[in-house]
């Protein structure tokens, strides 16, 4: 997928302005709330007409106010997941999945409904109405309604805002691998840094109006460690647990980590916040962290006023966060071994 | 006892006429009119707003005399169908354009709050689906407007049943012609000797009246359950 947009747009109290061109099947929109990801949205699909400019996806021309070009939201492929999944209520799921798919002109359907309904595990629900499905179920079927229409962008708005943490990490695998299997490439709209870096490779990101960046969604989280309160978060692919001592000991590459919480799956993902990692020249005498961790410092970035560490741990990567005091008096430069000290209730485990 | 003449079941049957070729009537103007009113942005929606309010805040006798001077033989639409040859002072006809006229506002109220009530987005999903603005009025809008059309309808229905100062204006109150249950009852009020008739026909007034309420609220709580 190509997008090019080139637009401005003004309300009342609100201006967007921007020019980009960007290529890939995972583009994240990111940005706090405010900052124009909304309105670039519905411009793209057609809701919103911009005020001058020019969109371009694939080579395809959909506004364009010199040309005098402005193509109806029907005739652009742009399906939309919403934050709100905004699912008919009238309807049942059945007739809200088909709604798009009936109306997709026969060339371009190439999407199997009972294979589209089979991944999304939409199976038990077809006949039932909308109205008292669940949360999850709820963003499952918009997600299955939008791909069914054979869209040749999706535009997923905030699709997981809505939904709690146990359901977000549930659709997340959804997300992915409808558009993946289906190969439809995606503009993920999303306010936070760790659904980008799941979700997506590429990221524009918004503020106030105006594309302030462009990278890739690890370099974003990388660049806004300082001003995240929750700094980078560390996302940690972790094997079946055992017991130990009270805690659970948890498979994390050729190292142990030992969590307070456990679970039972036999293939999880933890958070941790760059925050939570001390770090040590030496190996320290005694210590209450349950975790230290020998790892050889990889490189440093700056990130304002903070410096990002990347460290080599176990054949992982972990990111941590110091200030230049603290580099300069630990000697930190790229290839010293270090001690990470991680406690042992600093890690998050993540439902679904 | 009901003690009902020939010309009361007349008159019976003519409000029912009525009420329901006005509501009919009403019904594709009623919901452009909303349409326009709670989606589109245009110059002079005020003005719109206003006048289809107007009916609801003026004498229904101001109302009827208008339509007087409008579909009067001498009047700017009147001279024109008389000159095609369509007569519709002192008519049927006349009774159900001053009934329709009266409850307008009513209708309109009614789908305007049910329409306000559809969240702008499903439109939105319905049009990037791959839906034209018709198939999404027709296949989201009209669905979920539903509950304020049948309480519109009822309303609207309900008040043509009572319409009196419009269409006696410009229906007059001929027996067996145009003569509806309010007009025979004001009748039977000025004469003297005729107040079991009178107080019958207000029985049947109150008995149609519960009747559509009672089938609208049975209808309100069927598409409530199905909502």
């Amino acid at each position: 997928m190509q997008l090019s947009m080139a637009v401005h747009k003004s309300f009342e109290s609100f201006s967007l302005s921007t020019d980009f061109t960007v290529s890939g099947d995972r583009v994240g929109i990111f940005g706090s709330s405010g900052s124009g990801k909304s309105t670039l949205v519905s411009m793209l699909a057609g809701l919103v007409e911009p005020d001058s400019g020019e969109i371009t996806l694939d080579g395809d021309c959909l506004f364009s106010s010199e040309k005098g070009i402005n193509r109806r939201p029907e005739q652009r492929r742009i399906a939309i997941v919403f934050q709100q999944h905004c699912l008919f209520p009238h309807l049942s799921v059945k007739n809200n999945l088909l709604y798009g798919f009936k109306r997709c002109p026969e060339q371009y359907r190439s999407i199997d409904v009972d294979a589209l309904v089979a991944v999304l595990k939409l199976e038990g629900l077809l006949g039932r109405g909308v109205t008292n499905l669940s949360g999850g179920e709820k963003q499952r079927v918009a997600l299955g309604r939008a791909i069914l229409a054979n869209p040749r962008l999706l535009l997923m708005d905030e699709p997981l805002s809505a939904l709690d943490d146990a359901l977000r990490f549930q659709i997340i695998p959804y997300l992915k691998s409808v558009s993946e299997q289906f190969g439809i490439p995606y503009l993920f709209i999303s306010h936070s840094l760790v659904e980008m870096r799941l979700m997506t490779d590429t990221v524009l990101a918004f503020a106030k109006g105006a594309l302030v960046e462009q990278t890739t969604s690890e370099q974003l989280a990388r660049n806004r460690m300082d001003t995240s309160p929750v700094g980078y978060i560390n996302l940690l692919k972790l094997g079946a647990p055992s017991p130990a001592d009270g805690l659970c000991s948890y498979p994390w590459g050729a190292a142990h980590l030992l969590i307070s919480a456990c679970s039972e799956r036999t293939c999880s993902m933890a958070e941790l916040s760059s925050k939570d990692i001390i770090l040590f020249k030496q190996h320290p005498e005694a210590i209450s962290a349950r975790n230290l961790l020998q790892c050889r410092v990889r490189s440093l970035f700056n990130s304002g006023r903070k410096i990002g560490i990347e460290l080599e741990c176990a054949g992982n990567t972990l990111i941590a966060e110091v200030v230049q005091d603290a580099v300069n008096e630990l000697g930190i430069v790229p290839g010293n071994t270090i001690y990470a000290a991680i406690k042992a209730s600093a890690f998050r485990l993540l439902p679904g | 006892m009901l003690h009902l003449s020939p010309t009361d079941y007349d008159a019976i049957r003519l409000s029912l006429q009525v009420a329901f070729a006005a509501t009919l009537l009403s019904l594709p103007f009623g919901f452009a009119t909303a349409y326009l009113i709670t989606f589109v942005t245009f110059r002079g929606k005020m003005l719109v707003e206003v006048l289809v309010n107007l009916p609801l805040t003026l004498p229904p006798v101001v109302v009827g005399y208008f339509l007087l001077l409008l579909l009067g033989k001498h009047g700017l639409l009147g001279s024109l169908l008389n000159d095609a040859g369509i007569r519709l002072i002192f008519t049927l006809k006349a009774a159900v354009i001053a009934s329709a006229v009266v409850g307008f506002p009513l209708l309109v109220r009614s789908l305007r709050i049910g329409m306000e009530g559809i969240d702008p987005q499903l439109i939105n999903a319905s049009r990037t689906l791959g839906a034209p603005w018709y198939d999404a009025l027709g296949t989201v809008i009209l669905p979920l407007s539903l509950p304020g059309l049948i309480a519109g309808s009822s309303l609207m229905f309900a008040r043509s049943l009572g319409e009196f100062g419009a269409t006696i204006i410009v229906a007059g109150n001929i027996p067996g012609v145009t003569q509806t249950i309010p007009l025979a009852i004001y009748e039977y009020a000025s004469s003297p000797s005729s107040e079991t008739m009178a107080l019958s026909l207000c029985l049947v007034a109150v008995v149609i009246s519960m009747v559509v309420l009672f089938l609208h609220e049975l209808m309100a709580k069927k598409m409530a359950r199905r909502g």
